[in-house]
């Protein structure tokens, strides 16, 4: 059922190209501020560096997954042929010539401002655009899976919609919704100053208009993910979704309160209002709500598939999973991953514990530990799941991808647990060298030069990761057969229409951001004395 | 199911929802806004709507009495990027003429041959700056102000125009080959001094920050000494003062003896 296979590969294979390229990059920063290489004499070509990184890790490469993802199960879940393709491949070259625009100045050097902008620093405008194109492109492909969503009501009228397109459509909501944030503050505030019509900048209106894409943006990162887990899992390893109502529920739930939580980004900052940052971080504790339907639905879910096979007892049914299935071993992984991650997650909720630990390596070691720990593999997950449906070629190195998937957890854990220690220690962030002859750093070089070698595993594991791909390519062509999502154990007959359409709970998650954002953003917009005069990086 | 209504008040899961929703925000608000300001008990609010105004972040002074002011002058310019960055060619000009009185101190060609400042090639907004300064207060030299005093805004627009026009010149100050020292190309981290490269030229160039290469050493190590001791105070945010203060004296050294060694024709910085 999948016509449009080489609109997801493409999609995919973009993806997981430029994931090579800012995986090396990224194991080049660790080494380069280790103890193990002496201090850079140009500190710029570290943040050069480490903006092509963000950038590519947190707006091409997801992004493009979730589109090619998206497309696939817009084909295999509605069992129609894709509608629009013609606009689909005009988004795919709208995101990979954004892309590509915006990489040009951050490989020159003329946009070291890192994938989050910081104003009042100043990019070349190029880089802006480019991820501006970026976003744009994405947003042809939520409109497409919206239509695609239509098409098929009108046709199946009265029928539930599949659980994957219905997920899927959500976080394409979301994502369009979350995504408006970062726009306005470029669109609003950096391109005019960018583009030298103004020279100043409210660089605090601007962090606030960032903040409302930043919390978000993860869920837009972690929705492939979910939706693996509740539509992939349970079929991959021979048991049942516990229950499609909680799947449900989840995913509007991460819709409605995954977006007006986002100032926890900005508690140390002064122009935001100590109430706001409260409420902001009473609604971040209710995201954890979706997480822990979703551990408790999947955890059942594959103690069904245990029982299944004969799993006996409280635990016996653990030892008789499908340990050999790299599906099995992903959602492990992933599920330890996310559990680490979100219990340093409500440190960083909380108004007070974040001062501990703001602007310290403990965060960089917290989203690398949740979305390239936790997201990442199950993107590979979802790679080795549906390869042999878009190549026609059965991956068939079982222990290649074991090993692989082993490797990435083992580098991601020996990278990030350093990492939150040195955080602790009070190491800051966003620094390319670090004196470590200096007795006060001297205690954190022995862990920086583990998390160093964590970093080296998972380029290992990436790059073994790209070669099972590989030779997937290579292997004789089969019938993959067609492709299934799992089955719930109660399949749906009747859905409330609340839970088969998106319409409440995006009207839900506008009128929270409306509280949420409004005030703080029109008392910062309609003041005159906020700006700043910019910094332009690399200009003169 | 389709011809189920969504949004209206027979559907549970719609009123359900937006009323949960709906308290939650009621709630979470009387927490964050009434109850946690007057929580910290060395607030004192005039009224709940103040609490309210407190908490949503509307600034208020919190002291009847003017701000404290320094008891010393400060630098009023604001410099911005780009700025001055393209006279028109009768400023230069006029410059030129204004610049015959400078010539004594900063060399006719703007290349002094005392242990004035170099100024051929200088930025224009750091000559601008710096001028202002000098008239204002901020900056205050025996020898120099005096020139200052007397030139109008006009005037020091046209004379930085002058002097970024004029060709940066080696100088008397022989390049040797110097290894740099760490302080310039590093900085040192732990005492918060970023690498002098990442303001002054070669790694980045931000507004305001001049050019050093050629200047006489006793000059850079005179206004370095002087910005430790507070005596030069004319930093915009104390930019220079927090490096200088943090300086040992054999950095301050060190760093002189090197960028009086280097020639100012060559600064390399990245363009756009
Ligand atoms: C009698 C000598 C003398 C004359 C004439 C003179 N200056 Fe200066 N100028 C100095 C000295 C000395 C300094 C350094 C002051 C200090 O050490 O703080 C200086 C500093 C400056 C600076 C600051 C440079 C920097 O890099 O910080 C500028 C700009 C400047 N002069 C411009 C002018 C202009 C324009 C004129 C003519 C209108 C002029 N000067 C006339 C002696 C002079
Ligand atoms: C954060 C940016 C920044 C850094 C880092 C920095 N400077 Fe500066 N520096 C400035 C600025 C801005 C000025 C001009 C101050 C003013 O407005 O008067 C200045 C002025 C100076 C001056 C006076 C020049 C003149 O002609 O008036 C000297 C000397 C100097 N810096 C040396 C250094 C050295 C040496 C280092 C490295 C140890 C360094 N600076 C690091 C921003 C910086
Ligand atoms: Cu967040």
């Amino acid at each position: 059922m999948l016509s449009n296979k080489r609109l997801v590969l493409a999609h995919f294979l973009l993806a997981f190209v430029l994931f090579g390229v800012a995986l090396l990059l990224g194991a080049w920063q660790m080494y380069i501020r280790s103890p193990l290489h002496p201090w850079l004499s140009n500190p710029e070509l570290y943040y050069r560096s480490l903006t092509a990184h963000g950038t590519v890790m947190g707006y091409a490469f997801p992004t493009l997954i979730a589109m090619g993802f998206g497309y696939a199960i817009s084909q295999l879940a509605l069992k129609q042929p894709l509608v629009g393709p013609r606009w689909a491949w005009a988004s795919f070259f709208l995101v990979a010539g954004g892309a590509v625009v915006a990489m040009i100045p951050v490989s020159l050097g003329w946009a070291s401002v890192l994938y989050t902008f910081y104003p009042p620093l100043i990019a070349n405008p190029l880089f802006y655009i480019g991820v501006v194109l970026l976003v744009v492109g994405s947003w042809i492909w939520v409109a497409l899976m919206s239509i695609n969503l239509r098409v098929w009501k009108r046709a199946n009228p009265g029928v539930p919609v599949p659980l994957a397109m219905f997920a899927n459509v959500a976080g394409s909501y979301l994502w369009g919704w979350t995504a408006i944030g970062a726009a306005l503050e470029v669109l609003l505030q950096i391109l005019p100053v960018a583009l030298g019509f103004k020279h100043t900048i409210d660089a605090g209106l601007s962090r606030v208009f960032f903040s409302w894409t930043l919390h978000a943006i993860v869920y837009f990162w972690l929705m492939p993910t979910y939706i693996a887990y509740y539509t992939i899992v349970p079929r991959a390893i021979g048991g049942k979704l516990y229950s499609d109502t909680m799947a449900r529920i989840s995913f509007i739930l991460f819709l409605v309160v995954a977006m007006p939580i986002g100032i926890h980004h900005v508690f140390a900052d002064p122009e935001v209002g100590a109430g706001f940052k409260f409420i902001h971080s009473a609604f971040t504790a209710l995201v954890a709500l979706p997480t822990l339907l979703t551990v408790f639905t999947i955890c059942a879910s594959v103690e069904i598939a245990g029982r299944l096979r004969g799993g006996k007892g409280i635990f016996g049914w653990l030892k008789v999973l499908p340990w050999q299935n790299p599906i099995m071993l992903a959602v492990a992984f992933s599920f330890v991953m996310l559990g680490f991650g979100g219990a340093g997650g409500l440190i960083n909720m909380s108004y007070q514990l974040d001062t501990t630990i703001h602007n310290t390596q403990w965060i960089t070691g917290h989203f690398h530990l949740i979305f390239g720990g936790a997201i990442v593999i199950m993107y590979f997950a979802i790679a080795y799941d549906l390869w042999p449906h878009l190549t026609g070629r059965a991956l068939t190195d079982l222990r290649l991808m074991r090993a692989q998937l082993w490797l990435w957890f083992i580098g991601m854990i020996v990278t990030t647990f350093p990492w939150h220690w040195v955080g602790i220690l009070g190491m800051p962030r966003r620094m390319a060298f670090f004196d470590y002859t200096s007795p006060e750093l001297q205690p954190e070089a022995i862990s920086v030069i583990v998390s160093a070698f964590g970093g080296f595993i998972l380029v290992i594991s990436g790059f073994m990761f790209l070669a099972v791909l590989a030779r997937g390519m290579m292997t004789p062509r089969t019938q993959a057969g067609e492709y299934r999502f799992s089955v719930a154990v109660h399949p749906p007959v009747r859905v409330p229409v609340a839970l088969n359409s998106h319409g409440l709970w995006v009207g839900l998650m506008i009128a929270l951001t409306l509280t949420n954002y409004a005030f703080p953003i029109f008392d910062l917009a309609v003041r005159k004395d906020t700006s700043v005069p910019a910094v332009y990086v690399g200009a003169r | 199911m389709a011809s189920e209504p969504l949004f209206s008040r027979r559907n549970p899961w719609f009123v359900i929802s937006v009323s949960l929703t709906a308290a939650l925000v009621l709630l979470v608000a009387a927490l964050g806004m009434i109850l946690l300001p007057y929580a910290q008990k060395d607030i004192k609010f005039a009224g709940i709507w103040d609490a309210i105004c407190s908490a949503a972040g509307v600034p208020t002074a919190r002291s009847a009495s003017a701000p404290i002011e320094p008891g010393f002058k400060t630098s009023d310019v604001v410099l911005t990027s780009g700025m001055l960055s393209h006279p028109p060619a009768e400023s230069i000009g006029r410059g030129a003429t204004i610049a015959l009185q400078c010539a004594i101190c900063h060399g006719p060609s703007g290349v002094s041959q005392a242990q004035s400042p170099n100024l051929a090639g200088q930025y224009a907004s750091v000559v601008f700056k710096q001028l202002q300064d000098f008239k204002s207060g901020a900056r205050v030299n025996a020898v120099m102000t005096p020139f200052a005093v007397k030139l109008s805004d006009q005037d020091m627009k046209d004379v930085a125009a002058y002097y970024a026009y004029l060709p940066r010149l080696p100088g008397y100050h022989p390049a040797s080959d110097q290894p740099q020292p760490r302080i310039v190309i590093n900085g040192a981290p732990l005492r918060g001094i970023a690498p002098c490269g990442s303001c002054h030229g070669r790694i980045d160039n931000k507004t305001g920050s001049p050019w050093l290469e050629g200047q006489s050493a006793v000059y850079i190590r005179t206004q370095l000494e002087m910005f430790a001791r507070g005596d030069r105070r004319n930093d915009i945010s104390q930019q220079m003062r927090n490096v200088a203060r943090a300086m040992t004296p054999e950095e301050i050294q060190q760093a002189a003896d090197y960028y009086a060694s280097q020639s100012p024709t060559g600064i390399h910085t990245t363009m756009r």
